[in-house]
């Protein structure tokens, strides 16, 4: 545990002897770890009871800066190994933060059946279009038609829709921000924090360095985008599509009650659950 | 229903593998069902509940080990087990495991390879696998068991080495020994000795958790205790920071093998057969060794002076005692179910003395007149 540092506005949540961050000027990740460490704050969970995990790339950074149990995993293996915290130790709660490389490439399979299973954990995505720290290939985010290195005449591949992905796989709570919209996001992250069952966020976030530079945006033109192309609308997760250049619909999209995976397991067993 | 099922069972080595677990306090399990260790799962399946424990089936054994690793953070004992195909697949988090020092037991019920072989075939074609598998240098411990009854036995072994040292420990049965029926005796709780990981005596705020005392083993906190402290697969620092630096990576890297190397005389365990006198000696471990006995006492009956050295720890590798035994002996045989892997370490470790193989592809064993005659050409050309 690091001591909290009274001159930093979340000294007691972050560790703040980790700060500055690595992330790239202009990169998303920053604000959703700010929003993250809000969240935990205004719940007042308690930060024992909370485990941080991420897997590889840019975001998989993430967990090391948050002043919580936190592991850092192989690539796409967070799922899984939160999956063993959630089940080993039911009152802890387990939160993901990763990218959609680590989620839905390398770990993708992991993903639909976490969330098939209703594991006690939230997920963080943050979606940037494309592997950032190996620099700005393509991904199953990145829209059709987009140059990146490994896609120099475009790609021509189809992007996952990750709201729907998710809500279809059997999530109980499913929504999707920018870093542009901070406040809906944290409340996004309060509601997955606070409830019981497996709740995915997907957060659009700009790669300034790699997405953007190759598609000759700027950090300030990928803002921008962000809050003029965000819509907030009331659609089944089908309907909740991005289009980076027209609309990318935000909202949240799913949020039911449902047995989580401990639950069901107590009461096939008759035990409470304390190990 | 109690935790440990004292008394005498006629069972498989799986059932025996199982039960050992729970003895020595796995409280959580994680695997996808593999032949030939699936009887492992279902065990567990019906026991790990019964006595307030997790199981639980993956998607794949990418999962399974990745949860593994978890539970074990979170503070439970925890196992997995598969075959070779699955094994492959977990090489990944091993490393993991390796460098997070997060105490787990494996269990690899070695079936015919490679690719999907013979899945229903015992075979000993993993024990390099086993060692050289996931990337970097490592140092792991793994045990072969040659009976039932080391199936409970040896289990409780890995766990109780996994538990000491941080490391994850390796079962080979060959599958021979997994699918065996033959009597198992469970002893009565308070016979069963079981090591628990060492816990941290520091306030959270000075706890270190890769700050390592002379054994070179860091006290370990688990998750939600309060400690709030960090853990990475990157090469990292005692505070569990990534360290980038030349300086770190060395030191380590050096921690991370040097703990097992600098106890591997405390690790290894071999038995012995005759070896006081023998101009021969056969090297063998699992269900080959049984054969090996057999082979070694009808050599006896027929005056060749023959012994048997049979290996219980594969890894750390038992140099020292092959290198004494060799400076007594004429000749080493080696029999294993493989096309040639431990025989590479007995030559390494007895050179110059003579090394002849007898190697065995496919699901039987050796049998004792085919070590018998290898021993007779080797002797007598």
């Amino acid at each position: 545990m690091v001591k909290a540092d009274n001159n930093h506005p979340h000294g007691g949540t972050l560790r703040v002897d980790r700060l500055p961050h690595i992330w790239c000027q202009g990169c998303g990740l920053g604000i959703i770890l700010h929003c993250y460490a809000e969240a935990l704050e205004e719940t007042g969970i308690d930060l024992d009871r909370v485990v941080t995990i991420s897997g590889i790339g840019c975001a998989g950074r993430a967990s090391g800066y948050v002043n919580t149990d936190g592991f850092h995993t192989t690539h796409g293996r967070a799922l899984p190994f939160a999956t063993g915290v959630g089940i080993a130790k039911p009152d802890l709660k387990s939160v993901v933060i990763s990218g959609d490389g680590d989620l839905f490439s390398i770990g993708g399979n992991h993903l639909i059946h976490a969330a098939r299973r209703n594991v006690d954990i939230l997920v963080v995505c943050s979606n940037n279009f494309n592997y950032g720290m190996t620099g700005a290939q393509f991904g199953p985010t990145t829209p059709s038609g987009t140059r990146t290195p490994t896609s120099p005449y475009g790609n021509i591949e189809n992007p996952f829709n990750l709201v729907a992905l998710v809500a279809a796989a059997g999530a109980t709570y499913v929504s999707r921000w920018t870093v542009y919209h901070t406040k809906m996001l944290k409340n996004s992250m309060k509601r997955g924090l606070e409830k019981r069952g497996f709740s995915f966020i997907e957060v659009i976030s700009p790669c300034t360095t790699g997405y953007g530079r190759l598609n000759r945006m700027s950090p300030v033109d990928m803002m921008r985008a962000l809050r003029d192309f965000g819509k907030i609308k009331k659609v089944p997760p089908t309907e909740a599509t991005i289009d980076p250049t027209r609309e990318i619909v935000l909202g949240e999209f799913v949020d039911v009650e449902k047995p989580t995976y401990n639950d069901v397991f107590s009461s096939l067993y008759g035990k409470t659950g304390a190990l | 229903m109690s935790d440990i099922l004292t008394g005498t069972y006629f069972v498989h080595g799986d059932w025996a593998c199982a039960e050992g677990a729970i003895a020595a306090g796995c409280r959580f399990y994680a695997a996808y069902p593999i032949t030939p260790a699936t009887e492992i799962a279902e065990r567990l399946a019906s026991r790990l509940p019964e006595v307030g424990g997790r199981f639980i089936q993956f998607e794949d054994e990418l999962g399974a080990i990745a949860s593994v690793l978890g539970a074990s953070y979170a503070g439970l004992k925890a196992m997995t087990a598969t075959s070779g195909p699955g094994m492959s697949l977990m090489l990944e988090n091993i490393g993991l495991a390796v460098m997070t020092e997060a105490p787990c037991v494996i269990v690899n019920v070695m079936r015919g390879g490679p690719s999907t072989g013979q899945p229903t075939a015992g075979a000993q074609g993993d024990v390099m696998q086993c060692r050289w598998g996931t990337h970097g240098d490592v140092e792991i411990i793994a045990l072969a068991p040659e009976s039932v009854q080391e199936m409970f036995d040896l289990t409780i072994e890995a766990f109780n080495l996994s538990e000491e040292y941080r490391v994850p420990v390796f079962l080979l049965p060959d599958a021979n020994i997994g699918h065996l029926y033959e009597r198992v005796n469970i002893p009565e709780k308070g016979k069963i000795r079981i090591v628990n990981r060492k816990k941290p005596s520091v306030e959270p705020d000075q706890y270190k958790p890769f700050e390592a005392d002379g054994s070179l083993v860091p006290p370990m906190a688990c998750f939600g205790e309060g400690y709030r402290f960090y853990v990475t697969g990157l090469t990292h620092d005692e505070h569990g920071y990534p360290d980038m630096s030349i300086e770190g990576q060395d030191r380590l890297v050096r921690r991370l093998c040097d703990k097992i190397r600098r106890n591997a005389g405390r690790i290894q365990r071999v038995e012995e057969h005759m070896v006081e006198d023998c101009d021969l000696l056969v090297v063998a471990y699992g269900i080959t060794a049984r054969s090996a006995l057999s082979a070694v006492r009808q050599a006896r009956a027929e005056g060749i002076k023959a012994g048997l050295l049979r290996l219980i720890t594969l890894w750390p590798f038992p140099d020292k005692k092959l290198e004494e035994l060799a400076g007594r002996v004429k000749i080493v045989l080696v029999a294993e179910m493989n096309y040639g892997q431990l025989v590479r370490e007995v030559e390494r470790a007895v050179r110059p003395t003579r090394v002849t193989f007898l190697p065995k592809i496919g699901d039987e064993p050796p049998r004792p007149d085919e070590i018998l005659t290898e021993m007779r050409r080797a002797l007598h050309g």
